[in-house]
């Protein structure tokens, strides 16, 4: 027996999930598909060829060479295979860690969720990118470092969106009238909690892992975060910066790739959000 | 219910002191992770790495407390800290202290020219938007979306690499010159005016179809009347509890444009540090920029409560905030 009531709003939402979402995510599709086939089939990014360096796109380079002869286009796919995988395995981590306590808050309230809430406070107190930095100082070069110090700073924006509104749900008539009809916690959280809360925690999933590729190219860019020779967007633009004037376009790819990341991120998050806040 | 301020100054005294926790454990950690025994490398330090032997370090570590369990280090470590003695520089030899009352000036200068400039960019584009509509606000959105994807130092390269070297208009980094700061302020305040462009826009649009808006300007007023009047005390609320939001940009902004453009400044001077592994330099430094984060907070935060009382608790006035800059205009 399944309670229609909650589902009713969320059904034209669903009818027009597909057509909003299908821009972005063929953009996403092609930035994996820059990724991921370096895996198997382009250049080593690190094989080293002093011969010929700095040589622009041709056939055999399609985006050319760095300054020392290594291949542009398997550079930029590792880059962005490292930041993505960063960024996507750190955010899904900090959505189960932020949604789990703050349904956690909401439900216990009390003790429960004032602790949350000051730990949440306690870790905004501090920039993002200053607790990253200091973590990863601890474990120069180390991925687990970025990794943790990227949860740690993430899970506090859907602790504080999931809270108020799994709050305002679970006090509501309809939990009320269900949990009396005897249906379990579980229940409630899927037919009740989940549908108001999937748009908004999309949105800001998506908001996550754009701030997340940022932040993992500024560290690379200061030369905190990954270590060369791993080729990473931010490193790679600082190791492009010198040779500007003679090979403008290994500048450009990073920057570009970068930027239509972060922009397609963020513009998915604008459309699946939809009608939600 | 607790007056306001005693609840403001609570808040601000707790996350202070929980900065200076945070920063000081994870700086014990930094020490503790660097390679090699603690106490030849103190030894090392004092005597000079040809007089080291076991008997010197041996010493050190007595006299050091070295032996102690690591909660009883830790604990004297914050000990330390709460009295405010950081410690010398381990690369220029000089206290952490006079180091940072020097950089703090500089990354004040900066960050204050910043935000001022970013703020009146915002505040100017998205009235212009608001105002005009048509293309120029499509212009002005493409203009927004594509800054909030571009990281600080994105921008930084931009202008650094045309205004400073095609054109040669201002210098390429440093501090001294003429007109040295403009290339890093325009850098910060380009990455902070986006969002509150799209805030202010956002609201004023609301304003402008509002049955208020309409009846002063059909009684007569002027445009410019009608806007500083009605516009202006509407929009200004979520503005600046948006650039309260935007103090975590501008702070991790200064730490990348600093060092890009080398300003001499806490931003520098943490990255050389965290480089380096001069710890004393980096929990000072970090400290310093986390205390000042939470002063700035703490000041945007009275700010709103004074421009106005209805706003309920902070979190609310800044995740409204938040969130509405995140719609579309």
């Amino acid at each position: 027996m399944r309670s229609i009531a909650p589902y009713a709003d969320s059904a034209g939402k669903n009818r027009r999930f597909p057509l909003n979402t299908s821009l972005p995510l063929v953009i996403l599709l092609a930035i994996g598909c820059v990724a991921i086939p370096s895996l198997w089939l382009a250049a080593d990014p690190h094989a080293q060829n002093l011969a010929s360096t700095l040589k622009a796109p041709s056939a055999a380079h399609w985006l050319g060479t760095d300054h020392l002869g290594r291949d542009q286009l398997a550079r930029l796919g590792e880059a962005l295979r490292i930041s993505l995988g960063l960024a996507l395995a750190s955010s899904l981590l900090a959505v189960w860690l932020g949604a789990g306590l703050g349904l956690l808050a909401a439900w216990r309230g009390g003790w429960t969720e004032r602790a949350c809430s000051l730990a949440a406070d306690a870790v905004a107190a501090i920039p993002a990118l200053l607790w990253v930095l200091l973590i990863a100082a601890i474990a120069p070069g180390q991925k687990w470092a970025l990794y943790s110090g990227l949860v740690l700073t993430a899970w506090v924006e859907f602790y504080r969106t999931v809270r108020p509104v799994a709050r305002g749900v679970l006090l509501g008539e309809q939990v009320q009238a269900s949990r009396l009809l005897g249906f379990a916690p579980l229940y409630v959280l899927r037919w009740h909690v989940w549908p108001t809360l999937a748009g908004s925690l999309l949105k800001l999933w998506s908001y996550a892992v754009a701030g997340a590729v940022l932040a993992v190219a500024a560290l690379g860019f200061v030369g905190i975060g990954i270590r060369p020779p791993t080729a990473e967007l931010g490193l790679m633009m600082t190791e492009a910066l010198p040779y500007h004037s003679e090979a403008p376009w290994l500048l450009a790819a990073p920057v570009v790739a970068l930027l239509v990341t972060v922009m397609t991120l963020q513009a998915a998050a604008k459309r699946w959000a939809g009608g939600a806040t | 219910m607790t007056p306001f301020w005693l609840r403001w100054l609570g808040s601000v005294l707790g996350q202070a002191a929980f900065v200076a926790a945070a920063v000081g454990t994870l700086c014990f950690f930094l020490t503790r992770s660097l390679p090699g025994d603690m106490a030849f490398r103190i030894a090392a330090g004092r005597y000079g790495y040809d007089m080291v032997n076991a008997d010197a370090a041996q010493a050190v570590r007595d006299e050091l407390g070295l032996d102690a369990s690591a909660w009883q280090q830790l604990l004297r470590w914050l000990g330390d800290l709460l009295q405010g003695r950081l410690g010398t520089s381990m690369v220029s030899g000089d206290s952490v202290m006079s180091e940072i009352a020097h950089q703090l000036g500089a990354t004040l200068h900066l960050s204050v020219v910043a935000w001022g400039l970013g703020i009146l960019l915002g505040v100017m584009l998205g009235t212009a938007a608001a105002i005009r509509g048509g293309w120029t606000l499509r212009l002005m959105d493409a203009l927004c979306t594509l800054l909030r994807a571009s990281p600080a130092f994105l921008i930084g390269i931009v202008l650094m690499l045309y205004f400073a070297v095609t054109l040669q208009w201002f210098p390429v980094a440093g501090h001294d010159e003429e007109g040295s700061i403009v290339l890093p302020a325009f850098t910060l305040a380009l990455a902070l005016c986006a969002g509150i462009a799209q805030v202010v826009c956002t609201r004023l649009q609301r304003v402008l179809r509002s049955d208020a808006f309409e009846y002063a300007q059909t009684k007569g007023l002027p445009l410019g009347a009608a806007l500083w009047r009605h516009a202006a005390p509407a929009v200004a609320l979520p503005a600046l509890a948006y650039a309260g939001v935007q103090l975590v940009l501008l702070v991790e902004g200064v730490v990348v444009v600093e060092s890009l453009f080398a300003w001499p400044g806490i931003g520098h001077a943490l990255l050389h540090a965290v480089v380096s592994r001069d710890v004393p330099m980096v929990q000072g430094t970090a400290l310093t920029m986390g205390l000042v984060f939470v002063l700035l907070h703490a000041a945007v935060d009275l700010a709103v409560k004074l421009l106005d009382p209805r706003q309920g608790e902070r979190d609310d006035a800044t995740w409204a905030a938040t969130q509405a800059a995140r719609q579309t205009p």
